[in-house]
C-alpha cells in the first residue's frame, strides 16, 4: 500500500539516516541493559547498581536531546523518520501475509515524549536514589525502574501497533512490579493484581483494536493504516476506535477502568510520580493522539472519548475533594487531568495539540507534587494523612516552595505552565463542535478548573499553611539535596515550561507534522471573556479551600467528619469498587463456580467416563493375548477369513 | 546368492522360454549395496568358523558395522548416480536392478538407506558389553536354560557372536523385500529377513524360556503367514499369468484381462495382503507382537521393530502402488477396516500394559496403524509420508528400546541383574537418572507425537495425507487414537518424575560408547527430524515415485 498523504499536511516517513537517528534503539536499549545488569547480576551490584541505572537513564536522555537537536534542524516535511529494526513477523506472503517489521519513528511526538520519560524519569531516578536508601531491595527497585523507562520508550517510539503493544505490555508489567514493590504488605500485592487485571481489560481491547486493524488494512504499522483511514469504512474505524479507547481507558485509568490508579499508590511514591502521574497513565492519550487519523474516520468514537475525558475530569475532581490521604488526593487528580487530555483528544487536531502539551506540563507539575508529598512523607514518618499535617510551610521550606510552584500550575493561574495548557482545552472545548457541545463540554471543564483549584488548594493548604495538627513524635525536616534538587528542577519547569511551549506558537508548530495542525475554532463565548471567567472561577475555589483550611480561623478536625452523603460518596472513590463488586466481581465468581462445577461434574465426567470405558474395553481385549500358539493362530486365521470375505463382498 | 539368480527372470518368461533358462542381466552397481550387505554376513560366517573365539566377537562387531557402512554409502552413490533412476520403463525394461526381479527405484533406495542406517545404531546397542560382561545374548544358545551346560558356558565367558551374521543376513533380506518386483523375489527376501529374526528372537541372555517361547512362535506364526503369502502369490499367478508385479497391474487394468478369474485376483490380494500386514503387525494379525517384543533381547526388539517395519511397509507400498492400483476400490475398503482396528487395538490395549517392553510393543502396533492411512491416501504425498514417518519412528524407537537395556534390577553386589521392565520399577526414575529420564521422555513425546519431535511430523504428514486422500475416516480414528495413545505415554513420563522411588531394587547401569553413540544419534535424530523436518520431508517427496 503506499501511504495516502492529506493534502501535504502529514509528512512522509523518510528513512531514518545519520548516527544519532540510526542509533536510536539505544534509547531503548540503554536501560533495558541497566535493567538486565540489576536483574542478572544479582547482589554483586547492590554497591553500584542504582548508580549505574541513573547514569543510562540519563544516557538516553542525552541521546534523546540529541535527537531532538538533530530533527529541529530539519525541514517540518522531513521530520518523520522510519528506522527498521529487524523483520519481526515475517508470516505468509508479502503483500497478503502478516508481516510486522520491528521499527522505530522518530518523529516530533515521539521525540517529545521521550524527552519527557527520559528527563522526568532520570530526575525521578535521582531522587529514588536518596529516597529508597534504607530499602534492601534498593537494586529491584531500580531495574524495574529502568525495566519501566525502556518499554515506555519503547510505547512511544514503536512504528507500528504490535511493537507499541509490547512496550505497552512491558510498562504495564513493571507497573504491576512497583505497585507491588513491597509485597509482603498483602494489601500492597492485592493493589497491583488490581491494576494489573483492569489493565487487562483495556489490554484486550487494544489487541482487538491491532486484530481489527490486520483484518481491515493487512498490516498494522502507523505508516500504512493511519494515512489510509480515510478509504476504510465508518464501521470498521468506529469499532477500532472504541477499542483503542478500551486501552487508553485501562492503561490511563479513565471511566470505567479507573478504579485502580487509588489503590496504585501502594507503590514506593517515586514510582507514583513517574508511572502513575507523569509518563504511564498519559500513554492512553497518546495512543488517541496517534491514531488521530482513525478517531477523525469515526465521529461517534470521537465523541465518546470526549465524553470519557469529560466524566473522568469530573469524577477525579469529585473524588480528590474528599480524600485525607495526600497520595490518593493527588492520584485522584492525575485522573481527572488526564480526563481533561483524554477530553481534548477527542477534538481533533487542534485538540491533540493542547493534549499533548497539557501532557507535558502536567508531566513537570504532577511529578514535582508527588515528590513533594514523598517528601513530606520522607519528614513525617511515611504517614500520609493530610488531617495530620498542616503548618509543614516552615519546617520544609524547599518542599513548600516547589510544591507551591506546582500548586500554581495545575490551578492554571497565569503564567504558570498549567495556565496555557489547561486554558487551551478549555477554549477548544467551547470551540468544537455544534449545538450542545460546546456548551455541555466547554462548561465541564471549566467547572472542572474550578473544582480542581478547590481540591487542590484543599490539600496544600491541609498540608502546609494551617494550624500544626502532627504528633509529638513527628519531626518534620526537610530531605536531603539528592531529594530536593530534581524537585527544584520541575518546579522550574511548572513554572516556565508552559509559557516557553506556548509562546510562538513553538510547540504547536513542531508537533504539526503528527498532528496535522488545526485551525483554532472560536469559541462560542469571546475567549478573553472565557479566560477572565476561568480564572475568577479558579480563584474562587482556591479562596473557598483557604477559608475552610488555611487561614488561621480554620480548624480542620483530626478524624474525618460524617460528611454529606456526596463526600462519603466521594471518599468512597464515588462507589468505583463496590459497583465493579457487584457488577463483576460477584457474577464472575457465580460463572467461574458453575463453570468449575461443569467441569468436575459434566467434563470430567465424560473424561473420567471414556477413560474407565477404553480401560474396560482394554481389558476384555487384553484377554485376546492368551499366550497360546495355536488360538494366536486361530485368531489370524479368523483375520484372513474377515479379509477376504471383505474384499470379496465389495465387489458384490 | 543362489536365490537372487534363479529369481532374476520371471517365472513367466521362464515358462515362455520353453525351458531354456536365459542369462539375468544384472546392472551390479544399482544391487551393489545389497551384495556387499549380504557379502559380510557371509565373512561373518566365515569369521565364526576360522577365527579363534577370544577375538571373534570385536571383528565380528567390526565387519558388520563395515558392511553397514559401505552398504549405506553405496546406497547413497546410486541414489546421487541416478542413472539407473532416470530410466522409467514399462514392463521391466531397462531398469536398474537385475532385470524383472529387482527394482532400484527412488524409494527402494530411500528404504533400504533408513533400514542400513538403523541396522547400524542397533549393531551398536547389540554390541553393547559395558553393562553386562556377556552382553544382552546368551553364551550359548543350544544349552538347556538352567543346565549344568548353560552355567558352565556362562562360566567360560562364551559369545553368541553367530548374532551378527544373522543380523547382516536378516538386514539384506530387508533391503531386497521392498526392492523385489515380483512376488516370488519378495517371497524370498521375506524368508531371508524373517528365519535369521525368528532365531535371534530366542538368544536372550535372561529370562531364556521367555526368549525361547517368544522365538517358536514369531516362527510358527511367521511360518504360517508366509504360506498365505505364497498362496496368495499362487492366485495372482493364475489370475494374471505372471508374479511380476507391473503385469499384475496390466492383467488388472487392461481390456483383455482375463475374465471369469476376478475371485482368483481378489482372494490373491486378500492372503498376499495377510502375509505383508502379519509383517508390519497390523490388527488382526498382530497377535505375535507383545509376545515377541517381549521376550526377544531387547536390543533385537529394538532393531526388529524399526527395520522390519520399514522393509515390510516397504513391500505393502510397492506392491499396492504397482501391482494393485487397478484393483483398489476391491482392496481398499478391506484395508481401512485392518487400519482402522490396528489404530484402535494398539492404542486401547496399550494401556492396561504393565511392561514397558509390552507397552512399547501395542504403540507400534498403534504406529503401523497410522502408517496405513498414509498408504491408503493413495498419492505421492501419502508415500513421502509413509517413509518419513517409518525413519522417524525407526529411531525413536531403537533409542527407546536401547534405553530399556540401561534399566536393571539390583544384581548381587557391583553386578547388574536383568532387565527392569516392570513400569513400577520405573518409578521416580527421573530423580535418580535425570540423562536417561529426560531421554526416555524425548523418545515418548515423539511416539504421542508432541510437536518439535519427529512423531509429530510423521503423523501430520500422514494424516494430512490421509485426509487429502479422501480418508478423513482414518485422520480421525488415528487422532483420537493418538490421544488414547498419548494418555500411556505421558502415564510412564508421569511415573518417571512424580512418583516415588519404589527403591533401590532398580538401577540405571552406566552404558558403553556404542550405545551412547546410538542412542545419542536416535535422541538427535528425533529432535532434528521435528524441528527441521524439511532437509529429509524434501528427500522423501524426491523419492515417492516408484517404477514399475
Amino acid at each position: 500500500m503506499t501511504p495516502l498523504i492529506a493534502e501535504g499536511t502529514r509528512a512522509t516517513a523518510e528513512a531514518a539516516s545519520g548516527t544519532l537517528q540510526t542509533g536510536a534503539w539505544l534509547l531503548v536499549g540503554l536501560p533495558l541493559l541497566g535493567a538486565a545488569v540489576l536483574l542478572l547480576g544479582g547482589r554483586r551490584t547492590n554497591a553500584w547498581g542504582h548508580w549505574l541505572a541513573v547514569a543510562l537513564s540519563w544516557a538516553s536522555f542525552v541521546w534523546g536531546a540529541l535527537l531532538f537537536l538533530d530533527l529541529r534542524g530539519l525541514d517540518a516535511e522531513q521530520r518523520v523518520r522510519n528506522l527498521h529494526l529487524f523483520d519481526w513477523v515475517p508470516a505468509g506472503d508479502k503483500t497478503t501475509g502478516f508481516n510486522v517489521a520491528a521499527g522505530l519513528q522518530l518523529d516530533p511526538l515521539s521525540v517529545a515524549f521521550v524527552l519527557l520519560v527520559t528527563f522526568v524519569g532520570s530526575l525521578i531516578l535521582v531522587y529514588s536514589v536518596a529516597y529508597m536508601e534504607h530499602d534492601p531491595d534498593r537494586r529491584r527497585f531500580f531495574a524495574y525502574l529502568n525495566l519501566f523507562v525502556a518499554s515506555m520508550l519503547l510505547l512511544v517510539l514503536a512504528d507500528n501497533y504490535l511493537l507499541l503493544y509490547v512496550g505497552w505490555e512491558g510498562v504495564g508489567l513493571a507497573s504491576y512490579l512497583l505497585i507491588g514493590f513491597w509485597n509482603h504488605n498483602p494489601a500492597y500485592a492485592a493493589a497491583s493484581k488490581k491494576a494489573f487485571i483492569a489493565n487487562r481489560v483495556g489490554d484486550l481491547g487494544l489487541s482487538i483494536a491491532i486484530m481489527l486493524m490486520f483484518a481491515g488494512f493487512g498490516t498494522v504499522s502507523f505508516a500504512d493504516v493511519l494515512p489510509n483511514a480515510d478509504k476504510a469504512s465508518e464501521g470498521l474505524l468506529t469499532a477500532i476506535g472504541l477499542m483503542l479507547l478500551l486501552g487508553a481507558c485501562g492503561k490511563s485509568a479513565q471511566f470505567p477502568l479507573q478504579s485502580w490508579l487509588g489503590d496504585a499508590m501502594a507503590g514506593p511514591t517515586p514510582v507514583s510520580a513517574l508511572i502513575h502521574a507523569a509518563t504511564m497513565v498519559t500513554a492512553g492519550v497518546y495512543l488517541v493522539v496517534r491514531s488521530g487519523p482513525i478517531f477523525e474516520g469515526a465521529p461517534t468514537a470521537q465523541l465518546v472519548v470526549v465524553i470519557v475525558g469529560a466524566v473522568t475530569l469530573v469524577f477525579g475532581a469529585v473524588v480528590g475533594c474528599a480524600k485525607d490521604d495526600i497520595k490518593k488526593a493527588l492520584a485522584a487528580s492525575t485522573m481527572s487531568q488526564i480526563g481533561y487530555m483524554m477530553l481534548a483528544a477527542g477534538l481533533g487536531p487542534i485538540g491533540y495539540y493542547f493534549a499533548i502539551f497539557h501532557l507535558l506540563t502536567h508531566g513537570f507539575f504532577k511529578a514535582g507534587m508527588f515528590l513533594g508529598a514523598g517528601s513530606v512523607m520522607h519528614g513525617m514518618n511515611d504517614s500520609v494523612d493530610m488531617r495530620r499535617f498542616g503548618g509543614l510551610s516552615t519546617a520544609m521550606v524547599t518542599t513548600y516552595a516547589t510544591f507551591g510552584l506546582g500548586w500554581l500550575a495545575i490551578l492554571g493561574i497565569p503564567p504558570f505552565s498549567g495556565f496555557w495548557s489547561k486554558d487551551g482545552i478549555i477554549e477548544t472545548a467551547f470551540a468544537t463542535g455544534e449545538g450542545w457541545r460546546p456548551w455541555v463540554f466547554g462548561l465541564t471543564a471549566m467547572l472542572g478548573a474550578a473544582v480542581t483549584a478547590f481540591y487542590m488548594s484543599r490539600l496544600f493548604f491541609m498540608t502546609f499553611r494551617g494550624r500544626k495538627r502532627w504528633p509529638e513524635e513527628a519531626h518534620p525536616h526537610e530531605s536531603p539535596a539528592l531529594m530536593t534538587v530534581p524537585m527544584i528542577v520541575l518546579s522550574v519547569g511548572s513554572a516556565a515550561l508552559g509559557f516557553l511551549l506556548w509562546s510562538g506558537s513553538r510547540f504547536e508548530h513542531w508537533l504539526e507534522p503528527v498532528t496535522g495542525g488545526g485551525v483554532e475554532g472560536e469559541p462560542v463565548i469571546p475567549k478573553y471573556l472565557l479566560m477572565a471567567i476561568t480564572v475568577a472561577l479558579v480563584l474562587g475555589g482556591a479562596f473557598f479551600a483557604w477559608s475552610r483550611y488555611g487561614s488561621a480561623a480554620a480548624t480542620v478536625p483530626q478524624e474525618a467528619p460524617r460528611g454529606s452523603l456526596l463526600t462519603r460518596a466521594a471518599r468512597r472513590d464515588l462507589y468505583q469498587d463496590d459497583v465493579n463488586e457487584a457488577l463483576l466481581m460477584r457474577p464472575g465468581q457465580y460463572l467461574t463456580r458453575s463453570l468449575v462445577f461443569v467441569d468436575n461434574r459434566g467434563v470430567d465426567g465424560v473424561v473420567r467416563g471414556v477413560a474407565a470405558g477404553i480401560g474396560g474395553i482394554a481389558g476384555r481385549l487384553r484377554r485376546w493375548q492368551t499366550g497360546f500358539v495355536r488360538s494366536y493362530a486361530t485368531s489370524m486365521l479368523a483375520g484372513v477369513l474377515v479379509v477376504a470375505l471383505g474384499i470379496l463382498a465389495v465387489r458384490v | 546368492m543362489t536365490p537372487l539368480v534363479s529369481a532374476a527372470p520371471s517365472l513367466a518368461d521362464v515358462l515362455t522360454a520353453a525351458g531354456t533358462i536365459p542369462a539375468p542381466k544384472v546392472d551390479y552397481f544399482a544391487v551393489s549395496p545389497l551384495l556387499v550387505v549380504f557379502a559380510a554376513a557371509i565373512v561373518g560366517v566365515m569369521v565364526e568358523a576360522f577365527v579363534p573365539r577370544e577375538s571373534r566377537f570385536r571383528i565380528q562387531v567390526g565387519v558388520a558395522v563395515l558392511g553397514l557402512v559401505a552398504g549405506a554409502a553405496l546406497v547413497g552413490a546410486v541414489a546421487v548416480d541416478g542413472r539407473v533412476l532416470q530410466t522409467a520403463g514399462s514392463a521391466g525394461a531397462a531398469i536398474g536392478g537385475i532385470v524383472g526381479a529387482v527394482v532400484v527405484d527412488k524409494p527402494a533406495l530411500f528404504l533400504q538407506g533408513s533400514i542400513l542406517v538403523l541396522s547400524l545404531l542397533s549393531v551398536l546397542t547389540m554390541a553393547e558389553r559395558t553393562v553386562e560382561s556377556g552382553g544382552p545374548f546368551t553364551p550359548q544358545a543350544s544349552a538347556v536354560p538352567g543346565s549344568p551346560a548353560e552355567s558352565l558356558a556362562r562360566r567360560a565367558g562364551l559369545v553368541q557372536s553367530e548374532v551378527f551374521p544373522l543380523l547382516m543376513f536378516s538386514v539384506g533380506g530387508m533391503m531386497l523385500f521392498p526392492a523385489a518386483n515380483d512376488l516370488l523375489t519378495m517371497f524370498i527376501a521375506l524368508e531371508v529377513f524373517s528365519l535369521p529374526l525368528y532365531l535371534m528372537c530366542g538368544l536372550a541372555r535372561r529370562r531364556r524360556l521367555l526368549s525361547q517361547e517368544a522365538s517358536l512362535k514369531y516362527f510358527l506364526l511367521g511360518a504360517f503367514s508366509s504360506a498365505f503369502f505364497l498362496y496368495g502369490t499362487a492366485l495372482l499367478y493364475g489370475f494374471a499369468g505372471s508374479v511380476r508385479l507391473f503385469d499384475i497391474a496390466q492383467a488388472i487394468s487392461g481390456d483383455s484381462g482375463p475374465v471369469g478369474k476376478d475371485p482368483l485376483l481378489l482372494l490373491g490380494i486378500a492372503l498376499l495382503a495377510v502375509g505383508l500386514l502379519f509383517k508390519v503387525g497390523a490388527a488382526p494379525f498382530h497377535i505375535w507382537t507383545p509376545d515377541v517384543y517381549q521376550g526377544a533381547p531387547t536390543p533385537v526388539t529394538g532393531f526388529m521393530a524399526a527395520c522390519t517395519k520399514i522393509a515390510a511397509f516397504g513391500a505393502l507400498l510397492r506392491v499396492s502402488y504397482v501391482a494393485l492400483p487397478g484393483a483398489r476400490w476391491d482392496w481398499t475398503p478391506a484395508l481401512w477396516g485392518v487400519a482402522i482396528l490396528t489404530m484402535v487395538v494398539g492404542a486401547v490395549i496399550a494401556i492396561v500394559q504393565t511392561d514397558v517392553k509390552r507397552m512399547l510393543a501395542y504403540s507400534s502396533i498403534a504406529h503401523a496403524g497410522f502408517i496405513l492411512t498414509g498408504i491408503l491416501a493413495y498419492s505421492r504425498s501419502g508415500v513421502s509420508s509413509v517413509l518419513f514417518y517409518l525413519l522417524a519412528y525407526g529411531f525413536s524407537t531403537v533409542g527407546a528400546f536401547a534405553l530399556v537395556t540401561l534399566v536393571r534390577d539390583a544384581g548381587d553386589g557391583d553386578a547388574v541383574g536383568g532387565e527392569a521392565t516392570h513400569l513400577s520399577q520405573w518409578a521416580g526414575l527421573g530423580r535418580r537418572s535425570p540423562l536417561l529420564a529426560g531421554l526416555f521422555t524425548l523418545f515418548l513425546l515423539a511416539f504421542a507425537g508432541i510437536p518439535l519431535t519427529s512423531g509429530f511430523i510423521g503423523k501430520y504428514a500422514v494424516f494430512s495425507a490421509a485426509v487429502a486422500g479422501g480418508g478423513w475416516v482414518l485422520a480421525l480414528v488415528g487422532v483420537l487414537a493418538s490421544a488414547v495413545a498419548a494418555f500411556f505415554y505421558l502415564r510412564v513420563v508421569v511415573l518417571m518424575y512424580f512418583s516415588e522411588p519404589s527403591g533401590p531394587t532398580t538401577v540405571v547401569a552406566t552404558p558403553g560408547v556404542p550405545v551412547v553413540v546410538a542412542v545419542s544419534v536416535a535422541a538427535f535424530a528425533t529432535l532434528l527430524l521435528g524441528v527441521f523436518p524439511t532437509v529429509v520431508l524434501d528427500l522423501t517427496q524426491g523419492a515417492s515415485a516408484f517404477l514399475p
